[in-house]
Order: structure tokens, then C-alpha cells, then sequence
């Protein structure tokens, strides 16, 4: 089954210099852990290309039942340099929870999860 | 104050431009021993000292005045304790104000105002280069002397120590210049529960406070994802308070019967808030563990928060920098239906081929789709949908003023001579706007030297 992000997480993003952070929350605390699965580097990497520049980093939160992500390289030049109308990443948030994730139905039906609209 | 006593920590202004009622509404709304402001952000210090250059009696936050005049009974009859970063780049001209107003109030005039400075270090920059200090950009490496004619401040950020110091000296109001943002709250819970510099976990616990509400109301319902159509009655938005305990566990809440939410899910969403490596918030006063907080809902808008570690502090004081980095503009108009981005598409194709033959060189020019691309880029999914208007928006950067100022004046010419169904000029042509960009360093803590007065 197909899962979108904003569906099972919400997010809150910001800045520093000329990366975005965004912070990954799971709605639920049992859908964390399938936060931890699929939202890899790799993955969020894969998701932003064409939109920012440099690496992924990412940190795990299971006490917020959360991950965060750093993105190097996504506010043109950042702070004040910037000329994009999102120039302190403020919305990279939902931007991450477009992504769709594909779970095994049993996973979903087990975990009650939502499926993509 | 007995341990088991709770002092309670308000947060009133969470940049320089937030609610101008958010002070008032703090001391009026229930019981509150201490305010805390927040008013500057990376770049605010430099906008502070060009008004300085103008006027040597400016450079601090003139908000500020007006919230204190708006607490002037809650200071004066209550004893509430006022804790801000107002002072920008002249703390002292901050507290001369202040004191102005404070003659207004017959029980005011025994106001003891702390004024912490020592943060600035733009006299100093050429000693402290010829002592070996670089001020080395974070990221890049580079020293700071590579722009040393075009840095315009330098401001090293102080922790919570000369405002404790400023407090047990009995000031009322305490007046900072670049101190952190946590230490406005973390201070008033050290001075109150007598905290050691070196209990690490509880200093841990008062950056976390300080962190979740330096940015006022987000972390209270503002800009919070989670159920948003659920926050009830943002127009009368609650903003946070702390109510600390000397153990170093705190509640956040806000008075009752105000809007917004203080949940688990609000309060989570502030602390990813411009987060780095959680493991290690670093501060002058100690380096805090985010993957350490505990966070339990104990009521309706009260969120109890513990479990937090914390580790000694680096030996290094971050320096936030600002020089001047050339000039930009931003160009916008509207095209409608039918063939709405098509049209947009095609006037930029138009602008640029006009400032490629004028000659126009820029060191970036970025074009956005606002109602179509310009939040998530190519993220965007091709809809199907077609937007029944869409707004072309153009910047331009570039080390060359008059370059920039030639680019205004080529937005408005394509109302007549380019593509069809225009509008949205009424704003008249681009402001040209010098860019005051930011350069983070490090600097030995030992080279700063915190100053507390109290006037």
C-alpha cells in the first residue's frame, strides 16, 4: 500500500546559514518506528534532488518519536544572501511529507495506516 | 525561595516585530514572576548598528519602550522582573530610555536596571586579529580579515551568567545585548533554585525552557502543523510561560481562557525548531541533550517536561558577524488565465534577454512561480489543475548597485510590451535593498569579557 508522509507525520522546518532543517514527527508513536525504516539519508536524499545542492544528515529523536533532517545546501546562499520567497526553509517541512512510502499491506493493516489520497 | 516553589517564566516578544500586546498580556493575564524578550535574530544587530551610525542615542529595539510603558504597573506595584535582549548594539542608550519611562510612574523611580554588555566586540576586532584570533567563517574557513572593511557588527553571544549576576544585584529589569536566546530564560531558574555553573543537567533543563519559548507563541498553537484547524481562537493567542521548579523540571502552559494549544505535538514541533545534531546544543553555559526530554501531558495546556542531560560547554563562544555583501532586488507581476504560467514563463524569458543585451551582469538571478513552484519546486506534482493566476517573481544579487537599480527599472515596461492579461503593479518599481549578510565564528571564551551595571 502506498502511505504519504503528511498523512502518518507532521514537521516543523527552519534555517541556519544556507541549510534547512526539518523536523519528522510521527502522528502516532507505533508509526515511528516505520519513520526510522524508510525515511533513510539516502531517501530524503533521493527526494530533494533539483532542490538543494548538498548532503543529508540525519538525527533520530525516539524520545519525540521524531527525526531530523539537515539539508546543506537549500536556501540559496541562505539568511539575507537568499532570493527565494522561502528563504529561511520555513515550508521544507511539508515538502518532505509529499514523499510516499510503499508498506506491505499486512504492515498496514497491522499498523492501521492511512492510504495515500 | 523554598525548592519546592515554582517560579513562573512568561515569554512576551519572540523576534523584533512580534504581537506589540504579547508584554501586556503576559502580566495581565494571571500570576507571572519574570517577562522574557527575545528580540534579535541573526542579521537584526547589523539593522541596529546603521541606526546607531545615524544616531549615536539609537541601536537597541524601540519596541522595547513601548513594552515596558504597557508593564509599567506589573513592574513597578507587582515586582515582575523584566529580562530582554533589547539592547542591541547600545544597551546603555536602551536603559536611558527606559529610564525615561520609569520617571513616568510615581513607584517606578526606585528601578533598578541591570545592564549587561561586553558582547560587542567590533572596537576590538584588530587586536583581537593580531592576538591570532581569525574569526574564521563556521562553514567555510575563511578568515574574517577577508572582509574586515565591509564588517559592519560583531557580537560575541553570552550566556546566562551576567544576568544571574545582574539579578542578585537586585535589578528589575536586566537589559542584555547579544546574549542567547536561552539565557533570558535559563537566568531567572538559576537565580532563583541557586543552580551551580556546574549542574550540568539542571543548566540542560533551562536551555530547554529557554528554547521551546524563545519563540513565543510557536511553540503555544503559532505556525503548528499538527491538527491545525483544531487550535482554537488564534486571534487571542496564549503565549508560553514556564513554571520552573528547582529539581529542573518545568511545565509549559499559558493563562487561561487565551487561544492557541500547549500539547505534546506543539511543543515537539518547537523543539525540531532550527535544530542541528540533537545530541549537542551547544552554549556558553552548558550542551544540552534534546534526545534526553521527556514530554507528558499533565493537563489541558500543560506539558511537563524532564529527563533532561546536559555536559560541560565548549571552551569557545560563538561570534555572530555582519558585513555588508552587495545588493538585490525582488521584481513581481500577475498573469491570469488563460495560459496563466505560460505567459509568466515567457515574460521572464523576455526580462532576461533585456538585461542580457543591456550588459547586466548579476552574481545570481533566481525566477520563482509563486502559485505553482515557488514553496516545493519541482516537488510539485503536475496536477492537471491549471492556476487561474500566477505571480512572476524575479531577483536579482549583485556587488554592482547600479545594476541592480537598472533591473527595476525594467519590471513595469512589461505591463505594455510584453505578454497579455498583466496586473499586480500597484506596488510600484523594486526597492533596491543592500545586502547585510551573516559570518558565524567561534572565539575563545577567555577573550570575552561580560560587563553587568546596574543603573
Amino acid at each position: 500500500m502506498r502511505v504519504q508522509l503528511v498523512d502518518i507525520a507532521h514537521a516543523r522546518s527552519g534555517d541556519k546559514g544556507d541549510t534547512a532543517n526539518v523536523g519528522v514527527i510521527a502522528l502516532r508513536p507505533e508509526w515511528y518506528p516505520l519513520l526510522v525504516q524508510q525515511l533513510t539519508r539516502e531517501r530524503v536524499q533521493a527526494h530533494f534532488q533539483g532542490v538543494i545542492t548538498g548532503d543529508v544528515q540525519r538525527y533520530e529523536l525516539p524520545n519525540l518519536n521524531a527525526l531530523n533532517f539537515l539539508l546543506h545546501g537549500a536556501l540559496d546562499g541562505g539568511g539575507t544572501l537568499s532570493l527565494k520567497t522561502d528563504a529561511q526553509g520555513k515550508v521544507f517541512s511539508t515538502a518532505l511529507l509529499r514523499m510516499t512510502i510503499d508498506v506491505q499491506d499486512a504492515d498496514a493493516r497491522r499498523l492501521d495506516l492511512p492510504a495515500a489520497r | 525561595m523554598s525548592p519546592s516553589q515554582v517560579v513562573r517564566i512568561a515569554a512576551a516578544q519572540g523576534f523584533w516585530g512580534d504581537s506589540l500586546d504579547a508584554p501586556r498580556r503576559q502580566v495581565d493575564g494571571g500570576p507571572v514572576d519574570y517577562v522574557m524578550l527575545d528580540y534579535l535574530a541573526e542579521v537584526t544587530m547589523s539593522i541596529l548598528q546603521k541606526q546607531k551610525e545615524r544616531d549615536p542615542n539609537m541601536g537597541y529595539a524601540r519596541d522595547f519602550v513601548g513594552a515596558i510603558e504597557s508593564m509599567l504597573p506589573a513592574i513597578a506595584e507587582r515586582g515582575v522582573r523584566v529580562i530582554a535582549n533589547a539592547g542591541g548594539v547600545n544597551p546603555g542608550a536602551c536603559a536611558a530610555a527606559i529610564r525615561q519611562v520609569l520617571a513616568k510612574h510615581s513607584k517606578a523611580t526606585t528601578v533598578r536596571i541591570g545592564v549587561v554588555t561586553g558582547d560587542d566586540l567590533l572596537p576590538r576586532l584588530d587586536e583581537l586579529f593580531a592576538a591570532g584570533h581569525a574569526l574564521a567563517h563556521m562553514e567555510t574557513g575563511e578568515p574574517l580579515s577577508t572582509v574586515r572593511d565591509r564588517v559592519l557588527s560583531a557580537n560575541a553571544y553570552l550566556g546566562s551568567t551576567p544576568i544571574v549576576d545582574a539579578l542578585a544585584r537586585g535589578a528589575n529589569i536586566v537589559i542584555t545585548g547579544r546574549s542567547t536566546d536561552t539565557a533570558l530564560t535559563m537566568a531567572p531558574l538559576r537565580h532563583t533554585y541557586a543552580w551551580k555553573a556546574d549542574d550540568w543537567d539542571r543548566l540542560a533543563a533551562g536551555i530547554i525552557a529557554g528554547h521551546i519559548i524563545e519563540c513565543g507563541a510557536q511553540c503555544s498553537g503559532g505556525n503548528c502543523l499538527y491538527d491545525w484547524r483544531s487550535i482554537p481562537n488564534l486571534a487571542d493567542v496564549g503565549y508560553p510561560i514556564v513554571e520552573g521548579q528547582a529539581d529542573g523540571t518545568f511545565v509549559v502552559t499559558k493563562h487561561e481562557g487565551t487561544g492557541g494549544v500547549v500539547s505534546v505535538h506543539s511543543i515537539s514541533e518547537q523543539l525540531l525548531y532550527e535544530m542541528g545534531d540533537p545530541h549537542s546544543y551547544i552554549t556558553p553555559d552548558v550542551i544540552a541533550d534534546f534526545t534526553t526530554i521527556q514530554l507528558e501531558q499533565e493537563g489541558p495546556n500543560r506539558v511537563r517536561v524532564h529527563g533532561i542531560k546536559g555536559r560541560p560547554p565548549t571552551d569557545s563562544l560563538k561570534v555572530s558577524v555582519a558585513y555588508r555583501s552587495g545588493f538585490k532586488a525582488v521584481g513581481t507581476l500577475v498573469y491570469a488565465w488563460p495560459d496563466a504560467l505560460e505567459k509568466a514563463q515567457h515574460a521572464d524569458r523576455i526580462l532576461r534577454e533585456r538585461l542580457d543585451r543591456l550588459g547586466l551582469t548579476f552574481d545570481r538571478i533566481l525566477t520563482e512561480f509563486v502559485g505553482v513552484s515557488s514553496t516545493h519546486g519541482p516537488l510539485t506534482p503536475a496536477s492537471g489543475y491549471e492556476a487561474p493566476e500566477v505571480q512572476l517573481r524575479v531577483g536579482v544579487r549583485s556587488e554592482s548597485k547600479a545594476a541592480v537599480e537598472r533591473f527595476t527599472r525594467e519590471i513595469a515596461p512589461l505591463v505594455l510590451n510584453g505578454p497579455p492579461s498583466v496586473t499586480g503593479f500597484a506596488g510600484g518599481r523594486p526597492k533596491v535593498e543592500e545586502i547585510v549578510a551573516y559570518w558565524p565564528a567561534l572565539v575563545d571564551k577567555a577573550v570575552v569579557r561580560p560587563h553587568v551595571e546596574i543603573v
